[in-house]
């Protein structure tokens, strides 16, 4: 079984995360860099799946010249081999523009039978380009998945929302994202990444991948971040005296705010 | 920060030269993989192993999986890194504790090394995947009661009785002795010192752990008995006859403590760093006052100045080009400032850095073993006295 897994490299959630000034688009110069953690539960359910299963992994990104660290990351972990989408024309794409470029990225993929992604990332949080990618290459989607199992043809997953727990299936090929509880990543072992500098990673531009480049970028985006403000410097809270229901009433706000 | 800003830069605060920028991407991702497995599996737990006394033996199979042990050797089930990244993982161990360094230096350079380098294929097979995996463990006898930094007096001696080898004697201060699937034991014969592979259980072979230790309290130091212990022809290591054999494991191993101690080092440096900027004392944080800085700089300087010579060290043993006159630099250099750095932290924490709160008073603890293990500060000054006069101080 052939498994694509999209991968995004992001600003680490430590580090201060920030949006340029000129274009509102992501700062990458201020802030280190890393495969998005969910990305990396994403690259862990395609080897479980390929231990179980045989195929062939092979982790795709959209992204500048520095997103290869993401890509050597998963090859780390194991995954065989990498396609890397890098054109400075790509700068500022929304996501139903991400959307159509990854499509055509998995295209060149041969036998895909499997695209798994994570389901939402931690720099735009768009959560959107998942099943994007799916209606674009007329796949079904099942979306934030918290296990995954295939038998045959056929692709099951525990769907998991604020609601509760969906059982859905759909025939392969198809697209599943993940969740945070979908598995516990493995460590890249040594030799992993004494490997990974040995497996192939294919760079395409927008021509070699079959997009058109008037498809792509900022200026021809469907959306654009015409503001962007800090969020405000957290405020005292709320107070809460206890006249004797304190317990009840702490429990009330803890519902309210659907914790409990 | 500019569009110029750097790429790929470990920003720590400590790191005033980029050090880390002349890794290469294996090296970096070997330096976050380890770094990250400590925080996970060392960091949470480390001082209570250290108050009782306890060498976490769960975490070796993972420290095998990561591939962590004797990863720079080949073959085998080793993962065959570069030099420069058996440094950086021996940084990132030694980082949380002295002791978890000293079991992977001890497994993979003075255990594993040895059988790599002097065994015979059978010796290999049948211990290096295994020890590779963290299945087995190893261990390394050398130093004796009576024998230390003169390892060419020892007493423990092998004879032939037909066909089989007769091993006597006591090894001394044997770090994973008492965990050890298998002990490199070295002992005279007639022909010279020669390496022997004893396997634990062999009859006559006992180990005693030594319990009453201020200083490595997480890692296993032991005693080995060898009492009329019989071996078969094929337990001594064929490749190596004479003290080079177990000198040049004792080389492999430095090269590990020259980049551990700046682990060490850094930890109780950054530990300094945080709390001088948020202690107040006279209504403003100590980090604002001259001596502080100094002593602040001070520390920065030298954990700098180690950092480089730990990569200038690992560069030339990646080119095949370093020698053991440049690892004793290394390792008196890098011990001796680590644990000036170590005390300097503890004054900056004040009465707080005694306490088992902080990491500080563990490393300088364990450091006092690292200075004096693998070569005392004082053998490796004589070592560079006689490179620079030709005269030899000792011997």
């Amino acid at each position: 079984m052939n498994i694509v897994v999209l991968v995004k490299q992001v600003p680490d959630t430590n580090s201060e995360r920030r949006l340029t000034d000129s274009d509102h688009t992501l700062d990458r110069a201020s802030a280190d860099v890393v495969l998005d953690e969910i990305n990396e539960r994403a690259v862990e359910e395609a080897l479980r799946l390929q231990e179980a299963h045989g195929g062939e992994v092979t982790v795709v990104t959209m992204g500048p010249d520095s997103a290869t660290d993401a890509l050597r990351k998963a090859l780390s972990m194991g995954a065989d081999k990498a396609v890397h989408l890098s054109d400075a024309a790509l700068h500022g794409s929304d996501a139903v523009q991400t959307a159509r470029a990854l499509a055509k990225v998995i295209g060149t993929v041969e036998g895909v039978d499997l695209v798994l992604a994570g389901n939402e990332a931690t720099d735009g949080r768009m959560g959107a380009v998942p099943a994007m990618v799916a209606e674009v290459l007329g796949l079904p989607a099942l979306t934030h998945a918290r296990k995954v199992e295939v038998d045959g043809s056929t692709v099951r997953v525990e769907r998991e929302t604020d609601e509760g727990v969906a059982f859905v299936e759909a025939a392969l090929p198809a697209l599943v994202s993940v969740g945070e509880k979908i598995n516990e990543p493995r460590y890249p072992s040594f030799k992993g990444i004494m490997a990974a500098k040995k497996k192939p990673v294919t760079t395409l531009g927008l021509a070699d991948a079959g997009i058109d480049a008037a498809e792509v970028g900022l200026a021809n985006a469907a959306t654009t971040v015409v503001e962007a403000a800090p969020k405000p410097p957290r405020s005292g809270g709320q107070k809460v005296e206890d006249a004797g229901d304190g317990g009840v009433r702490i429990a009330e706000f803890l519902a309210a705010q659907k914790l409990i | 920060m500019s569009a110029a800003a750097p790429e790929r830069t470990t920003a720590r605060a400590g790191d005033l030269l980029d050090v880390d920028r002349a890794l290469g991407d294996e090296e970096r991702l070997i330096a976050e993989t380890v770094r990250r497995f400590v925080g996970e599996h060392v960091l949470p737990e480390i001082e209570g192993w250290y108050e009782r006394g306890v060498f976490p033996r769960e975490l070796v199979p993972e420290l095998g999986r990561l591939g962590v042990l004797g990863m720079h050797l080949t073959g085998h089930g080793c993962a065959g890194a570069s030099a420069v990244g058996y440094g950086v993982a021996c940084r990132e161990l030694e980082a949380a504790d002295s002791g978890l360094r000293s079991f992977v230096s001890v497994q993979g350079s003075l255990a594993m090394f040895p059988i790599w380098r002097y065994g015979s294929e059978e010796q290999k097979r049948r211990w290096l995947p295994g020890m590779a995996a963290g299945e087995l463990v190893g261990c390394f006898g050398l130093t004796e009661p009576d024998s230390g930094s003169d390892p060419a007096s020892m007493r423990t001696s092998a004879r032939r009785d037909g066909r089989d080898w007769v091993l006597n004697g006591r090894k001394m201060w044997i770090t994973n002795g008492g965990l050890a699937d298998v002990a490199v034991v070295w002992a005279r014969t007639d022909d010279g010192v020669r390496g022997f592979l004893v396997p634990r259980g062999t009859p006559g072979f006992t180990t005693r752990d030594i319990h009453r230790k201020m200083s490595m309290r997480a890692s296993v130091t032991s005693e080995l008995v060898l009492d009329d212990v019989r071996l078969p022809e094929d337990a001594v290591l064929p490749g190596v006859v004479g003290m080079r054999g177990p000198l040049s494991c004792l080389d492999e191993a430095r090269f590990g403590i020259v980049w551990g101690v700046v682990g060490a080092a850094r930890t109780c440096f950054e530990t300094a760093l945080s709390y001088a900027r948020t202690r107040e004392q006279f209504g403003r944080p100590i980090a604002g006052f001259q001596l502080t800085q100094q002593k602040l700089v001070d520390m920065a300087v030298e954990l700098n100045k180690a950092a480089l010579l730990a990569h200038h060290l690992g560069q030339l043993k990646d080119a095949g080009a370093l020698t053991p006159e440049q690892i004793s630099f290394g390792k008196l250099n890098n011990v001796r400032e680590a644990l000036r750095i170590a005390r300097t932290a503890r004054t900056v924490l004040g009465a707080n850095g005694i306490s088992s709160e902080y990491p500080v008073m563990r490393h300088a603890n364990n450091l006092e073993s690292v200075l004096t293990y693998e070569g005392t500060n004082e053998v490796h000054t004589l070592v560079l006295g006689h490179a620079l006069t030709g005269l030899r101080a000792f011997q």
